[in-house]
């Protein structure tokens, strides 16, 4: 068996003074970490329970929403302002999972939950340079329909499975983090790492630094955004292809958008190529359409998800003309 | 389907040997020209009334145990290493941090495994039930990945689970055939199923098609199936010197009882598997290396020992259903008359067992046709074996034939309702029998008339935003199966009460009240008065609760037990009763009784009738008839499915809106 020690702490400082000390993990609603535990992926000494920290959802002066990482993902969707301003993060989180999971799950931890790819899970029967480096990956050559089209390597095609991310990455979130050298701030869509050839590498979060809260900017385009999911089942699916979108249109010509890609790639996929193709051009269906080519020009098909990439660029062209059809 | 060449090969063995045991039997109530069951004319009993569970208070009070749920002192528990490879030698096993780790009480491997005989495999003879035929932990071979290399025995689950994470397993691995093209490309077999070829022909199906002015030729694919009971396997295991006792989740326990009983070369009657309460088997709460390996670690430890398999476990060792690829093809004329059925293809199955997935069973008797050409060709894969699972063969093959059907349909601009009905056959197409019922045209019109199927637009029509919405329908069917082996004993009290022991399986389907309320209708007694014993192998009867025909077997027995005990009641009556003079068959039960069918009155209790005759208590035990009416008969259930299925013309995403069926 494997023993560990259970702390919870009452604030930011003892949680970090505790992990440091302990080489703890941090733990948030469980939802992923307690299944990773029983299956022996994740071996901790010991665990900080971080669901005591702050949980408050402030609105700032400015319009931005500063996020306590310990919110449930279901506080969040269901609070009134990212309900009627950030329409896509409310969307993005009530895609995933399901209501009980949604429950307990916190920010925080969705946003550092780890693949579901089986090959991961599979401790004793299967290769994974994610769980142990050098071992091989048996996902490629694998069953990998759910696997990455964007961002994989010859080590890795694990995709991140978060909606809730998705989301965030298109809104230019910023996630807080404390360590026992201090606070600082990275992008969210920094946080993440591709693989490479270091897939256990997974973001740039230091040994036992903490998410302490997301601070999403307001953004005048946010209002006009969505997103979708499309999954084999309408409820309790991780997402084939996930797309966050907002768009902002003058005259016919956007001036502002903003797209991000889930169930696609190892972490939460900003399509920064489709972003700029897009900006500035009439909002067209052939505009979108052939954003979405360039963007899904560098995917790279396995044996069993090729079919992701038609799917990923459709999904883009309709979700882009249904934001383009709400504003004109 | 071969569990009815089954039961045809033992009424014709009857009928050549043991002719004189069949005339023994009571007139089968079931054959043409046999006299109906009285049960069918009275319809003002308890049967087709609602009545509660007789179970239902102790499984919401959680007070029904089940098999991981009992403790007999000195339990100990048991955890499995599974092989990580397909095809192989195991060269080295490192057993030595598990053996020392805190609470385990051996590890068991093929070193050190007491000798035992392979498990007779399912159907291969009356009683066989195991999933497979390998030698288990009897050598260092792996024949697929998730074999049991190992057994950990420990003072806690934790300790034991934990203990397998520390055996280290080095093998020579094989080339190995995982996937169903390599198996293919390898060559087929034809499919045999208890000796009997698959393959059935009737004309020349290939010529017809060729000339048919309409035809339709498809491949249809289905994925392997892993079973997914809501109570994974388990078993709580005791040896009493060399008596064993199991206490089982299981759908065929004299079945499990008889095949351990072969593998360990015991009596049988040293083997009592009890089960009373399983939380679902769907073909897969048979005989698994599970119960025979904790059976033989029991024996090495010399301690009781639970075997509960994980949700992976189930996986690992249950076999499920295997994977098929479906050639269908249909030729008909102009008026959509079928001339050519076409239902060939292939299925994966391993060489340590032998159920090819008989995917052409519903077509022999789905519809009219001038020809058949019917095959199930066999491809060896190395992986688990795969097993019944929740209508083996039907299920995935009225997929295949059914859509075939629609795209026919489609192509002749045609209703296809109206296609199905026009190909309606008047007796099994293939077999020549009657149908003792089938109802599917009445079946098809009432639903769609109540589906509104008759306002459905063409295919591609109806559009909502970015759906396409349309309808579509299929027939549902299932045979009836009845095996030889059910048997019953009733016992009569003379305070007015009647006990019913049967070696029968209660998996959810609601079998100790189903039958309550059968033998207090028959007995004219109370719910209250009426107690149904069974969940032991030690019971009288072999019965599998599978082929959803335990009911069935189990109903008849009953029936005969019945009948048996009202000639004795009528005997014990004598001269001096109301009765007397009256046969089994001029009787029913009524108020703790016996009256005469056409006069109530004429009446007398069973209290009277076994005071009269000085005895506490009449018991009678008595065997099913032979399942003769499966010679005279095509014998299914039909149904007729309607769906409404949104089809995002994007994504392609699937939803089913509606779903409506009439049976």
């Amino acid at each position: 068996m494997n023993p560990f020690t259970y702390t919870q702490a009452s604030n930011v400082n003892e949680a970090v003074r505790c992990a440091s000390a302990n080489h703890a993990k941090y733990l948030g609603g469980g939802t992923n970490l307690i299944d990773l535990m029983r299956e022996t992926v994740e071996r901790p000494a010991a665990v900080v329970d971080v669901t005591r920290l702050s949980a408050t959802i402030e609105e700032r002066r400015d319009g931005g929403l500063l996020i306590g990482a310990a919110a449930r993902n279901t506080a969040v969707a269901e609070h009134p302002t990212v309900r009627a301003q950030y329409p896509m993060l409310a969307r993005a989180i009530v895609a995933g999972a399901s209501a009980q999971i949604r429950n307990m799950a916190t920010v925080g931890g969705n946003i550092l939950q780890r693949t579901r790819c089986a090959y991961f899970y599979d401790s004793r029967g299967s290769r994974c340079n994610k769980r142990e480096p050098g071992q091989g990956c048996d996902a490629i050559g694998g069953f990998n329909r759910m696997h990455a089209i964007l961002g994989a390597s010859q080590s890795c095609v694990a995709t991140h499975p978060s909606d809730m991310c998705v989301a965030l990455a298109a809104l230019d979130a910023t996630v807080h983090l404390m360590s026992a050298d201090g606070e600082r701030a990275v992008q969210l869509i920094d946080l993440h790492c591709l693989p490479g050839v270091h897939p256990e590498i997974e973001t740039v979060l230091r040994p036992t630094e903490l998410i302490t809260a997301i601070e999403v900017p307001a953004k005048g385009f946010a209002a006009n955004s969505t997103y979708r999911k499309v999954r084999d089942r309408s409820s309790y699916a991780f997402a084939l292809v996930s797309v966050a979108a907002a768009l902002a249109i003058r005259d016919g010509i956007i001036t502002d958008v903003r797209l991000a890609l889930g169930g696609v790639a190892p972490k939460p996929w900003r399509a920064f190529v489709a972003e700029s193709d897009i900006r500035g051009r009439p909002a067209t269906e052939g505009t979108f359409r052939s954003a979405a080519d360039a963007e899904l020009a560098a995917a790279a098909p396995l044996s069993d998800n090729a079919f992701k990439i038609e799917l990923a660029k459709r999904t883009l062209v309709a979700v882009l003309d249904e934001l383009a059809g709400a504003t004109q | 389907m071969s569990i009815v060449e089954r039961a045809k090969q033992t009424v014709q063995g009857a009928a050549q040997g043991l002719m004189k045991k069949a005339a023994e039997l009571a007139p089968d109530r079931l054959i043409p020209g046999g006299k109906p069951d009285p049960i069918i004319r009275h319809r003002h009993g308890h049967v087709g009334k609602p009545a509660s569970r007789v179970d239902g208070p102790l499984k919401v009070q959680g007070q029904a145990r089940f098999a991981a749920e009992f403790a007999p002192e000195g339990l100990c528990y048991a955890a499995l290493v599974f092989s990580t490879i397909a095809k192989g030698r195991i060269v080295m096993l490192d057993i030595a941090k598990a053996v020392s780790a805190p609470g385990v009480v051996l590890v068991m491997t093929h070193l050190n495994a007491p000798r035992l005989n392979s498990m007779p495999l399912f159907l291969s003879a009356a009683k066989a039930v195991g999933g497979d035929n390998l030698p288990i932990m009897q050598d260092d071979c792996v024949h697929w990945n998730g074999q049991p290399v190992a057994v950990v025995l420990a003072e806690t689950q934790e300790q034991a689970d934990h203990a397998t994470s520390l055996i280290r397993v080095t093998y020579e691995a094989e080339p190995a055939i995982t996937s169903f093209a390599a198996a293919k490309a390898k060559g087929t077999e034809p499919g045999k199923f208890q000796g009997e070829p698959l393959k059935q022909e009737i004309g020349d199906a290939e010529a017809a098609l060729r000339a048919a002015p309409h035809r339709v030729d498809a491949i249809y694919r289905t994925p392997r199936h892993n079973h997914n009971a809501i109570e994974p396997h388990a078993a709580t295991i005791v040896w009493d010197g060399d008596e064993l006792r199991v206490h089982d989740a299981s759908q065929a326990m004299a079945h499990t009882a008889w095949s351990l009983a072969q593998v360990f070369g015991i009596d049988e009657k040293k083997v009592r598997v009890t089960s009373p309460y399983v939380g679902g088997g769907f073909g897969s709460k048979t005989l698994w290396q599970h119960q025979v390996l904790g059976a033989a670690a029991a024996k090495l430890a010399g301690r009781p020992v639970r075997i509960a398999l994980s949700r992976e476990g189930v996986y690992r060792i249950v076999g499920g259903r295997s994977l098929t690829e479906q050639r269908v093809a249909i030729g008909a004329v102009e008026a959509g008359r079928f001339t050519a059925i076409v239902h060939t293809g292939a299925t994966a199955m391993t060489r340590h067992n032998a159920l090819p997935e008989p995917f052409t069973v519903a077509t022999r008797s789905g519809y009219a046709a001038d020809t058949f050409k019917l095959d199930v060709e066999v491809a060896y894969m190395d992986t688990l074996a795969n097993t019944f699972m929740r209508a083996p063969g039907e299920a995935v093959g009225t997929f295949g034939l059914e859509c075939a059907i629609d795209e026919l349909a489609n192509q002749l601009g045609m209703d296809p309702v109206e296609l199905r009905i026009r190909n309606e056959p008047q007796k099994d197409p293939t077999q020549g029998t009657p149908f003792s019922s089938r109802h599917i045209v009445e079946a098809y019109r009432a639903g769609a008339e109540r589906f509104g199927w008759y306002k459905r637009d063409l295919p591609g029509n109806r559009r909502v935003g970015e759906w396409l919405v349309g309808m579509g329908c299929a027939t549902a069917t299932y045979p009836y199966y009845r095996m030889p082996g059910g048997a019953a004993q009733i016992t009569l009290t003379r305070d007015g009460r009647a006990t019913v022991a049967i070696a029968a399986h209660e998996m959810g389907m609601g079998t100790a009240t189903t039958h309550t309320i059968v033998v207090a209708e028959r007995l004219g007694l109370r719910l209250d008065q009426v107690t149904i014993t069974y969940g032991d192998s030690s019971l009288p009867g072999v019965v599998l609760a599978g082929g959803s025909q335990q009911t069935a077997s189990i109903g008849a027995a009953v029936m005969a037990a019945h009948s048996a005990l009202v000639t004795e009641l009528l005997r014990l009556a004598g001269n001096d009763s109301p009765l007397a003079g009256l046969s089994a068959d001029d009787v029913r039960g009524k108020d703790a009784g016996l009256c005469k069918l056409d006069e109530p009155d004429r009446h007398e209790s069973y209290s009277s009738i076994l005071a009269r005759a000085q005895r506490h208590e009449v018991t009678v035990q008595r065997e099913a008839p032979l399942p003769l009416e499966l010679l005279h008969w095509s014998m299914h259930s039909y149904g007729a499915m309607y769906c409404e299925v949104y089809i995002n013309a994007i994504t392609y995403e699937t939803r089913v809106s509606k779903q409506d069926h009439a049976l």
